[in-house]
């Protein structure tokens, strides 16, 4: 077999095989049980938490969950807006970057607070060391933020039926330091090994063959892209991210950086099936995600490697496939498999430039993060999947003649109209935003790479890609404008908080109603059948809504290259 | 009583459609978000006709721009027609069982005769043989028999009397003899059949939660289409394309899920009509949906499980007894006893009472108390009645109870039936059995049942062993044995605490605490108001299983839902793929390659569509009325077939259906 191809497979299997011991791990972690991590973090926490006079013994329920989640959130954006305007003049500069412009900070800020990272500015030039530190702490902890949201579901279907989930703060330093810190550690102790720079000491110089003298700007690279992966954050420590060669020096370290942002999503959903106890639902979940991966990623992988035709027909090799803004190191196969992988889940960090992709690779990248549940980011990955549930539960309980019912609790008129908003803010803030944006081309035209279809694209992906909280683009776009970072960053914050909210607030609700024992006629959630309607209402939903754009961005350049 | 097999009958359809232009006007439509939607469309694609029609230019033809606005109208009174024809279904039920209560006079207690309209509630009127009963009542004083096929078209005359459990008479049934008085329930237009017409006419219905539920849902699904419909005009814009004003309306109707929006009220409708039509009154359309979700089934062994009473079968003479004189013993006491068991016990002895002379026979009647009755003549006192009682009777006098009569009467309740021992003068002479008949073919409903998830409990007021042989005869998963009303309510109210739905049926004023903590209870016609007030559906056959075709409608009812929810959404598949290509094949050529079902033109592929999404709302009519039908084959197979039907269905009968409707339109456009 083609030995890229291969390269493949092992990255795909790695992960799964890794993600199964992880996710028992990661359901002991926040049941509370004993892990071999304990005796290192248990004196720390209790330090901090009488510091901060916080009692993890108390539980919350939904609404106090989702208000001290968004309180430090707040906090967390606040630091970091003070500390990016003001670098210039702080310590750890010795690149001697500026601050920032405050639509930029506020861009910037809001996208690394919920886990998105659209990076608007490039890291060698617009940060300090210190900037890019905060930065990093933000990848950790808004990555424990999604984590924690997703525990609250965890929690609220484990027993029959309760208000009280736990508490947020213990969740949120688990994930932290259980979880997340641990793998990152693994993880850039293998990059380190590979060649990723860690130092403190600024630009170097290097003399080329020409006998010229370039300044090359490092940093403590191997700190900062661990997380960007294990918490599917994405933001790169140089502009062009995972394509650098600091940050993603060879074959091997990309398989590490795949692997690394694929396990804890992937872990998440067994984690999920361990901690209530109902594994073949995890596993049904894990089975449609892994379905709708595929889906996308082989014909991704397959067009990347045929490449352009149009190319070839004039007379020009195209062997080595779609090789326009990709990486000779990385090749062809592995960028498409990339490109998926890193759209599905929110990470966003890119390998290649998606913009240079295939056209109709570039609609599936758009699709990966429309539908942004296939696996999807840490914790609200699950959160997203948990809506499309709640709606096949609903539309398939109707037809099976019971009130629609999810792991023994009714859902009702309540459940369904925040599900249904949720459901339908994603296509509301990615059309309305794209619509804007063609519309006022005064502000936009200038910023595009591209006219015409490939241009819309490029405006739809920008949107997707906040709305998704993802963080790649389509990088033809110059986007650090005022309009892009105002009207992203507006995304991004109703597109982060409005889906971690929306359904932990319909599992408190249902945790709260009464538990119905399971009979005959009860609806099995953990079946292939409920497994392909949800499915088809994930299609429905996410996909056919944005058909008609699609069709006058990628679909129409598809057509008409041939 | 009539019955309506047809669908359309012609008088009906008239009334509807009459109904489907009135239903036009927005406020009526406003409480139906998805089709209110298109009535706005509606309205511009009128004024787009019109633009046309006086000069407009790059909207197309005005015959075109006008097909589109035929056709959306169209749509709308499909929708309206499908309600409205529900609606004249379910009144003309209606109308038949109220034709009954038509204009009677009342003989009013102090000799004064009115006419039945002007009855009021507490009102009192006597009621002779050969009377027409003019009102709802309560029987106060006296019993009769009473004729009311009108109502159940049953034809074996019914017995109604004062003080029991079945005391109350319904307006329009006769009354074949005896005299009774009777205390007027409700006012003239507040029967619970009256309270039904309301419901079904639409004065005073209300959504039920599911169908709440759904309301959102379709509404959410129309606004994220009105989303996508708005943004298509600035990107359109941007890359140079040209697109009408009918192509986004068409674009948007096709889209949102008008086929279950339009038939959605006429499902409800169509569910308590078949309840209606199973002649149960329903007080709410709740109560229908409710049933659909029952998880467990209280049942009256007697009447439902089991033929009315319990018959003599055996006699059992105690050792060195002739089974003549115990034979004697039972006839001697049963001469007087007019229950079903005493005249079963005579029945099963083959003799003739009367053959034996008595001089100055005393009957000694039953009482709680004795838990025996009998007969005393000439010296001898003869006793039947219950075990124990018998025993202590016996032992107060100073004899032994024998152990063999012990056995008999162990193996009689071990084998569900029930002993009764027979004393001739403190002694005991042996026993007689009496035996419950399970009714034929009852254990497979109970099977269907179990299928369908819902658990069966029998109520008795048997002992737990009679009641135990009974429930596995019968096929119940659980028995209340020794039942006292209370028993039934704290039941129910376990169930209910463990999350389960309870559905039940009474007749009594004892079982009214009960009907009202049970989420569905069925008052049979013939018991007391009280039961009647606390349920909220009243049968008019006072038929005990019919709790069972009451889950049926309500299942039906929910599936109905889903299954053209489903149908309606997957339809969008099809549209897409015939609407798409249309907007922007003439700015673009090469997305021909998206035209998959190679329609004629951008103006027939559209007009295909819509037309297709208008008729499908008139074809499934007759589905949304008569409901899908209920198999019991579990959820997850129900769900794989239903899916399979109206999800891949959905998916593909558009495909098949917009091509076949395009060769048509393609003549003309």
């Amino acid at each position: 077999m083609n030995t890229e191809i291969l390269g493949i497979i092992v990255m795909f299997t790695l992960s799964v095989l890794l993600a199964i011991p992880l996710g028992k791990y990661i359901a002991k972690v926040y049941a509370g049980e004993k892990t071999l991590l304990d005796p290192v973090f248990n004196p720390v926490e209790r330090i901090f938490y009488r510091i901060s006079s916080i009692n993890i013994q108390s539980d919350m329920n939904w609404k106090q969950h989702m208000i001290a989640l968004l309180t430090i959130n707040m906090v967390w954006f606040l630091i970091g807006m003070l500390i990016l305007m003001t670098q210039g003049s702080l310590p750890l500069n010795p690149d001697n970057n500026p601050g920032m412009s405050p639509d930029l900070a506020f861009n910037t800020v809001i996208s690394f607070v919920v886990n998105c990272n659209l990076q608007h500015y490039s890291g060698e030039t617009g940060l300090s060391y210190l900037g890019q530190f905060w930065l990093m702490f933000l990848q950790f902890v808004s990555a424990g933020t999604g984590m924690a949201a997703a525990v609250v579901l965890f929690r609220a279907f484990r027993d029959k039926s309760t208000s009280a989930l736990g508490n947020f703060y213990d969740y949120f330093v688990r994930s932290c330091t259980r979880i997340l810190l641990p793998v990152s550690f693994i993880i850039a102790i293998i990059l380190v090994f590979e060649g990723t720079p860690m130092t403190f000491e600024g630009k170097d110089t290097m003399t080329t063959l020409q006998g010229n003298t370039v300044e090359v700007s490092t940093g403590p690279v191997a700190a900062f892209v661990p997380i960007k992966h294990v918490g599917t954050n994405g933001g790169g420590f140089f502009g062009v991210n995972s394509a650098h060669p600091f940050e993603n020096p060879s074959y091997f370290s990309n398989m590490v950086e795949m692997v690394g942002q694929l396990i804890i999503p992937m872990a998440m959903i067994f984690a999920f099936g361990h901690f209530i106890r109902r594994k073949k639902l995890s596993r049904m979940i894990f089975s449609v995600m892994t379905v709708g991966f595929l889906m996308l990623a082989i014909p991704n992988i397959n067009m990347e490697t045929n490449g352009n035709q149009a190319i070839s027909a004039m007379g020009i090799d195209n062997s080595l496939g779609a090789m326009e803004g990709k990486e000779i190191r990385l090749g062809a196969p592995a960028s498409g498999f990339w490109s998926i992988v890193t759209t599905v889940i929110s990470t966003g960090s890119v390998n290649a430039m998606h913009d240079s992709s295939m056209a109709l690779s570039g609609m599936n990248e758009l699709l990966a993060m429309m539908i942004n549940s296939f696996y999807g980011g840490v914790g609200v990955g699950l959160l997203n999947f948990f809506i499309f549930i709640i709606l096949a539960v609903f539309i398939s309980g109707l037809m099976v003649g019971r009130t629609p019912e999810f792991l023994g609790k009714k859902v009702e008129a309540r459940e369904i109209k925040i599900a249904m908003i949720i459901a339908l803010l994603h296509p509301l803030l990615i059309l309305v935003g794209t619509a804007l944006a063609a519309a006022l081309p005064q502000y936009t035209a200038a910023s595009l790479n591209n006219p015409g279809f490939h241009g819309l694209s490029e405006m739809l992906y920008e949107y997707t890609s906040a709305s998704a909280n993802n963080g790649s683009g389509f990088e033809g776009l110059g986007d650090n404008t005022v309009w892009w970072n105002i009207s992203t960053g507006f995304v991004l914050i109703l597109s982060r908080f409005l889906p971690i909210i929306g359904p932990v607030a319909i599992a408190g609700l249902l945790a709260e109603k009464k538990f119905i024992p399971e009979g005959d006629g009860t609806l099995k959630t953990d079946t292939a059948t409920f497994g392909l309607m949800t499915f088809a209402v994930i299609i429905i939903v996410a996909g056919l809504s944005f058909f008609p754009a699609l069709t006058l961005g990628p679909i129409a350049e598809f057509f008409s290259m041939k | 009583m009539s019955t309506h097999n047809s669908l359309f009958q012609k008088k009906m359809v008239q009334e509807a459609l009459r109904e489907s232009f009135v239903k036009l006007n927005p406020k009526v439509m406003f409480r139906n978000p998805v089709m209110f939607t298109v009535e706005i469309g509606t309205a511009i694609m009128l004024i787009v006709s019109f633009w046309t029609l006086f000069g407009g230019q790059n909207q197309g033809s005005f015959a075109y721009n006008f097909t589109v606005f035929v056709l959306l109208l169209l749509t709308l009174l499909f929708a309206n027609f499908a309600e409205a024809i529900a609606e004249a279904r379910g009144k003309a039920q209606a109308d038949s069982l109220r034709k009954t209560r038509e204009e009677t006079p009342a003989k009013l207690q102090n000799g004064t005769t009115i006419s039945s309209s002007k009855l009021k509630k507490g009102d009192v009127f006597i009621c002779e043989p050969g009377d027409v009963i003019p009102s709802d009542g309560e029987i106060i004083e006296g019993l009769a028999t009473i004729d009311e096929s009108a109502i159940t078209g049953e034809s074996a005359p019914v017995i109604r009397e004062s003080g029991g459990d079945k005391s109350s008479v319904t307006g329009g049934t006769k009354v074949l003899s005896d005299r009774i008085v009777v205390q007027v329930t409700t006012n003239q237009g507040e029967s619970f059949l009256d309270k039904m017409i309301a419901l079904v006419e639409g004065a005073s219905r209300q959504k039920t939660p599911n169908e709440i539920a759904l309301t959102i849902l379709l509404a959410g699904f129309t606004l994220v289409f009105i989303i996508v419909t708005i943004t298509l005009k600035p990107l359109a814009d941007y890359t140079n394309i040209p697109i009408t004003i009918a192509a986004f309306i068409a674009l948007f109707v096709c889209l949102i899920p008008t086929t279950i929006g339009g038939l959605l009220s006429a499902i409800g409708i169509a569910g308590m009509d078949r309840a209606l039509r199973a002649n149960v009154i329903t007080k709410s359309g709740k109560a229908v949906e409710t049933a659909g979700d029952i998880d467990v089934l209280l049942l009256d062994k007697t009447g439902t499980i089991t033929i009315g009473n319990r018959k003599a079968t055996k006699f059992h003479p105690a050792d060195g007894i002739d089974e003549t004189q115990l034979i004697r013993a039972a006839v001697l006491s049963s001469m007087s006893d007019e229950t079903p068991e005493g005249k079963s016990i005579i029945e099963l002895s083959e003799v003739n009472p009367l053959s034996y002379d008595l001089k100055n026979p005393q009957f000694i009647k039953f009482t709680a108390e004795t838990r025996s009755s009998g007969i005393n003549f000439e010296g001898t006192r003869i006793r039947k009645g219950a075990t124990d009682a018998i025993k202590n009777m016996v032992m107060n006098a100073g004899n032994a109870f024998p152990k063999e009569v012990e056995t008999v009467v162990k193996v009689i309740s071990e084998n569900g039936g029930t002993p009764l021992v027979v004393a001739e003068n403190e002694k005991v002479l042996g026993v007689i059995e009496l035996q419950d008949i399970i009714k034929t073919g009852i254990r497979e409903r109970f099977e269907r049942l179990r299928k369908m998830g819902i658990k069966t409990v029998m109520v008795t007021g048997d002992n737990p062993l009679t009641a135990k042989y009974i429930a596995e005869k019968a096929g119940v998963d659980d028995f209340i044995a020794e039942a006292k009303p209370e028993d039934k309510m704290n039941y129910i109210k376990r169930e209910q605490a463990e999350g389960r739905l309870v559905a039940m049926m009474g007749d009594g004023t004892n079982d009214a605490p009960a009907l009202a903590q049970a989420d569905v209870g069925v008052a049979m016609n013939s018991g007391t108001q009280a039961a009647k007030e606390a349920g909220n559906m009243v049968d008019l056959d006072n038929d005990p299983t019919k709790l069972i075709e009451v889950v049926e409608i309500g299942k039906q009812l929910l599936m109905t839902r889903g299954t053209l929810t489903t149908f309606s959404i997957a339809n969008d598949v099809a549209k897409y793929f015939a609407i798409i290509p249309a907007l922007f094949i003439t700015a673009i050529p090469a997305l021909q390659g998206l035209n998959i079902m190679d329609l004629h033109s951008p103006e027939s592929a559209i007009l295909s569509a819509v037309i297709f999404n208008a008729i499908i709302i008139p074809l499934l009519i007759p589905l949304a009325l008569k409901g899908v039908s209920y198999k019991p084959i579990g959820a997850s197979a129900l769900l794989r077939r239903n899916l399979f039907i109206f999800g891949l269905g959905g998916i593909v009968a558009p495909f098949a259906g917009i091509k076949l409707i395009d060769l048509i339109v393609s003549i003309f456009f």
